[in-house]
């Protein structure tokens, strides 16, 4: 076995861009996604929808909708069991409302029935007896004293002062003291921003297929991030056992967070037990954007002492974010990713999370990272502008390195952010001309990234060929990756081995498919899984060569006599033993699992050129470039096409998209016409340079990258506006009203 | 004894202190001893968190072996997308 530390070892098919195992499925048209299932007897649901913000529900009539011809089940939260943990009641309560409609778009009631127009008719019959209540969207309206309260009861014990019952979690972290490092600052910044609530936007609406039999048993067919979260909040929601529910992942049409909990899923099953039929349950693209989550949007204050040749004296961020009507932690991440980017000595940030009337948030690519670095990378860029000093070499001079004592506490093992800011500079983009109301921006970003629960099965089949089965669906290329990896250890070509994903009855608990954590954790279990196939090859070799197991090793692909003392015997090819497996003890299979750690964390750096058009506010993106430490690319497309996805989401983030509500808390763009996400041509060529400096606590020294790309361009877009156009704005999106109001503002 | 690092807002359960000493060899025994001898903090490790050793951040571990020099920082749950 190859067991050299990560950055020494010479690669064969790591690093290579072999062809992607799903590519054919998905152009075709014959990959299966989550509404592609169809079963015999099968029934079709629909959801009732709130009309209100905030309204108390006295009553739910379902006698005239069941009345209808060809309705076979309704379900309302009384369908659902008795849950006592507190985050699986929070799912089941979105899922369904219990006692109050919480959010415009919160479902009420679902029915089955046998066609899509029935099940639609009888949702115009179901009758529900609301009492409106006082609403309220906006987080710092939230947080008042006297302002509408969502849930009653939901803060933590170390919430204090004058606020809200809306206030559920607070949090501080840092390290010094900022006063006496504001006093040390030759010009010291303050400033307050908003970020709007944004949605994932993945392309593939919720679906799911659900089937209950009699005898309590239940097969789930779904598109998700996690099967095994899903059986997990499933059978929570619904009373059941984890064996006796079957769930199984489909393809997926984009996640980015936004898949890892559940909406549709234990209403499709309550349906389906109440009707003893098949149900399935699609959600059209108004539904996904008034009741899935969005992420969290947030105001936030930050001040920055900075002396004139450019180091950061001190800085404090106070963080407000609001994830919808049900309690969140997102904003404890956002004040630790903070300021992460920088070596501080005196640095502090406080958050606090409220509920509002909006939809619960779910995680979204970095979860609370990218709208406090927007703030902190904003201040940041207007001090080197203040002080006209080289932005990149303010970030150079302030940067954090292997054994900085970061924002949030932990000393930094080896990490590329020095690296990266380096290519940054040193890259053809940060010196190239620029025209008129054309600008420059840059911005730092920094995700965690983690591992997690994770098994992997490895069967070496008799005719040399190798199939893996892994537990997350393949949103990003892991079974090409996870292939790759299997194949180097195992020294066999990359298309002898075919990587499937497995449902929850075939395989161990895998965690679901977020935290940038599937190539560094499945890869590193498959790895293992590798090994451990190979000390099995090895030690049947062993017993046909009648020598100690020691005395055979794994290279090539096959199996060695080791060293002049062992005997001289011909390598053994994997086939060659597969071909014998029967004769020398059964099957031969490699088997890892794991709650890894280890994963590292991971910084990007981001270039973007705009021009700014003064007679409309409009922003054109015309370069853009990231650089980001993967710390081993395993196959360089994917990981580009990480990059490119987050800039690109980041982008949209920065520039147009947005939770438009009204007075009465009505969501007014759930749809992609009036939430505009960018496209190809909105765009230029994202270009993208990978740095790998290893993570040690990978095998191969593979770091995530999921995440961290979505993190920088929120703040390298504002930079370059506020270099375009000469204003600098304080809130997300810069919409062209909003650019436009700030450069007539300016005069 | 392994000196704990806490984050900002776990100080006011800790008597004010940013780090707190506590006898134990792995993590699962920290996190007993850390709610023994502060019972204020045992909200928040019931709720979730994560530690940090020596760098490397783990989420769970319990059975994670501790040094008697280790740099040991509690954080909160870690959560991704």
């Amino acid at each position: 076995m190859n067991e050299m530390s990560p950055g020494t070892r010479d690669f064969k098919i790591i690093g290579t861009r072999v062809k992607r195992p799903d590519g054919v499925d998905k152009v075709t048209g014959r990959a299966q996604y989550g509404a592609d299932l169809t079963v015999p007897g099968m029934l079709i649901g629909a959801t009732l929808r709130s009309p209100h913000a905030h309204a108390r529900i006295r009553g739910i009539d379902t006698s005239k909708a069941m009345a209808l011809p060809g309705v076979k089940a309704i379900v309302t939260h009384a369908d659902f069991a008795e849950i006592e943990d507190e985050g699986v009641r929070d799912v089941a309560i979105n899922c369904l409302a219990k006692d109050k409609a919480l959010y415009h778009g919160h479902a009420v009631a679902a029915v089955a029935a046998k066609d899509a127009q029935t099940a639609r008719a009888a949702l115009d019959l179901i009758e529900v007896d609301y009492e409106k209540l006082p609403h309220v969207t906006d987080v710092d309206e939230a947080m008042k004293p006297g302002a509408p309260v969502v849930q009653e009861g939901r803060q933590q014990e170390n919430v204090t002062g004058d606020w809200s019952q809306n206030v559920t979690s607070y949090c501080e972290f840092g390290h010094g003291d900022p006063e006496a490092g504001f006093a040390k600052a030759d010009h010291v910044i303050e400033r307050s921003f908003k970020t709007a609530a944004t949605h994932q936007g993945y392309i593939e609406p919720h679906a799911c297929l659900a089937s209950m039999t009699s005898d309590g048993k239940g097969d789930l067919w779904c598109c998700t991030q996690g099967q095994y979260f899903v059986r997990t909040l499933c059978a929570g929601i619904l009373g059941m056992e984890a064996s006796q529910l079957r769930v199984t992942a489909s393809e997926i049409g984009g996640g980015f967070g936004g898949k890892t909990t559940c909406f549709i899923e234990p209403v499709a099953l309550a349906l389906s037990r109440k009707a003893g039929r098949p149900v399935k349950l699609v959600m059209s693209r108004d539904d996904v954007f008034r009741a899935t989550g969005p992420t969290c949007s947030s105001s936030i204050d930050v001040k920055i002492g900075m002396t004139k040749d450019g180091r950061i004296t001190a800085g404090t961020a106070n963080l407000r974010y609001q994830g919808g009507a049900f309690p969140c932690e997102t904003v404890s991440m956002g004040a630790q990713a903070a300021f992460a980017a920088y070596d501080l000595e005196h640095v502090r940030t406080q958050g606090w999370n409220a509920l509002t009337n909006r939809p619960k948030e779910a995680a979204y690519r970095a979860p609370g990272a990218p709208m406090a670095v927007y703030a902190v990378e904003s201040v940041v860029d207007e001090l080197t502008q203040h002080f006209e000093l080289d932005p990149l070499e303010v970030r150079l001079l302030n940067a954090a390195d292997k054994g900085t004592k970061s924002s949030y506490g932990v000393t930094f093992e080896a990490i590329g952010l020095k690296a990266t800011l380096e290519a940054a500079k040193a890259h053809p983009h940060y010196s190239a001309p620029l025209g008129e109301n054309q600008g420059r921006g840059v911005s730092c970003g920094f995700w965690f990234n983690f591992g997690g629960n994770t098994c992997v099965s490895l069967n070496i089949n008799e005719d040399g060929t190798v199939g893996i089965t892994e537990g997350n669906p393949d949103i990003g290329g892991s079974r090409a990756s996870i292939s790759m990896m299997a194949a180097e250890e195992l020294g066999v070509p990359y298309d002898r081995v075919r990587t499937i994903v497995a449902d929850t009855s075939s395989l161990g608990y895998n965690d679901v498919t977020d935290g940038s954590r599937v190539t560094f954790a499945v890869g590193l279990a498959t790895i293992e899984a590798a090994r451990d196939a190979i000390r099995k090859m090895c030690s049947r070799v062993a017993k046909i060569w009648d020598i100690d197991a020691e005395a055979v090793v794994w290279k090539d692909g096959a199996a060695h006599p080791s060293g002049p003392n062992a005997g001289d015997f011909d390598p053994m090819s994997l086939a060659e033993i597969a071909a014998l497996s029967s004769e020398t003890g059964g099957p031969i299979a490699g088997h890892y699992e794991v709650n890894a750690d280890g994963a590292g964390v991971s910084f990007g750096v981001h270039l973007a050129d705009v021009e700014v058009d003064p007679e409309t506010g409009a922003t054109k993106v015309l370069r853009y470039t990231a650089f980001q430490d993967a710390g081993k690319a395993i196959h360089p497309d994917y990981v580009e096409g990480q990059m490119q996805g987050g800039s690109v989401q980041g982008i949209g983030w920065a520039l147009n998209e947005e939770y438009i509500y009204d007075d009465e808390g009505h969501l007014l763009n759930a749809g992609f016409l009036d939430y505009r996400i960018p496209v190809a041509s909105d765009l230029p060529p994202i270009d993208t340079q990978i740095l790998e400096i290893p993570n040690p606590g990978h095998p191969y020294g593979v770091r995530g990258v999921g995440e961290t790309s979505i993190v920088p361009p929120l703040a390298a877009l504002s930079n370059a506006v506020s270099r375009a156009a000469g204003v600098r704005l304080h809130e997300l999106p810069m919409s062209p009203p909003k650019v436009l109001k700030a450069i007539m503002a300016r005069g | 004894m392994v000196q704990v690092q806490l984050w900002g807002s776990l100080r006011d359960a800790a008597e004010g202190e940013e780090t707190v000493e506590v006898e134990a060899r792995n993590f699962k025994q920290l996190l007993d001893r850390l709610s023994e001898r502060y019972p204020g903090l045992k909200p928040q490790i019931e709720r979730g968190v994560s530690l940090a050793l020596d760098g490397r951040i783990y989420r769970e571990a319990w059975f994670t072996e501790i040094g008697p020099d280790s740099e040991v920082v509690l954080m909160p749950y870690m959560k991704g997308g």
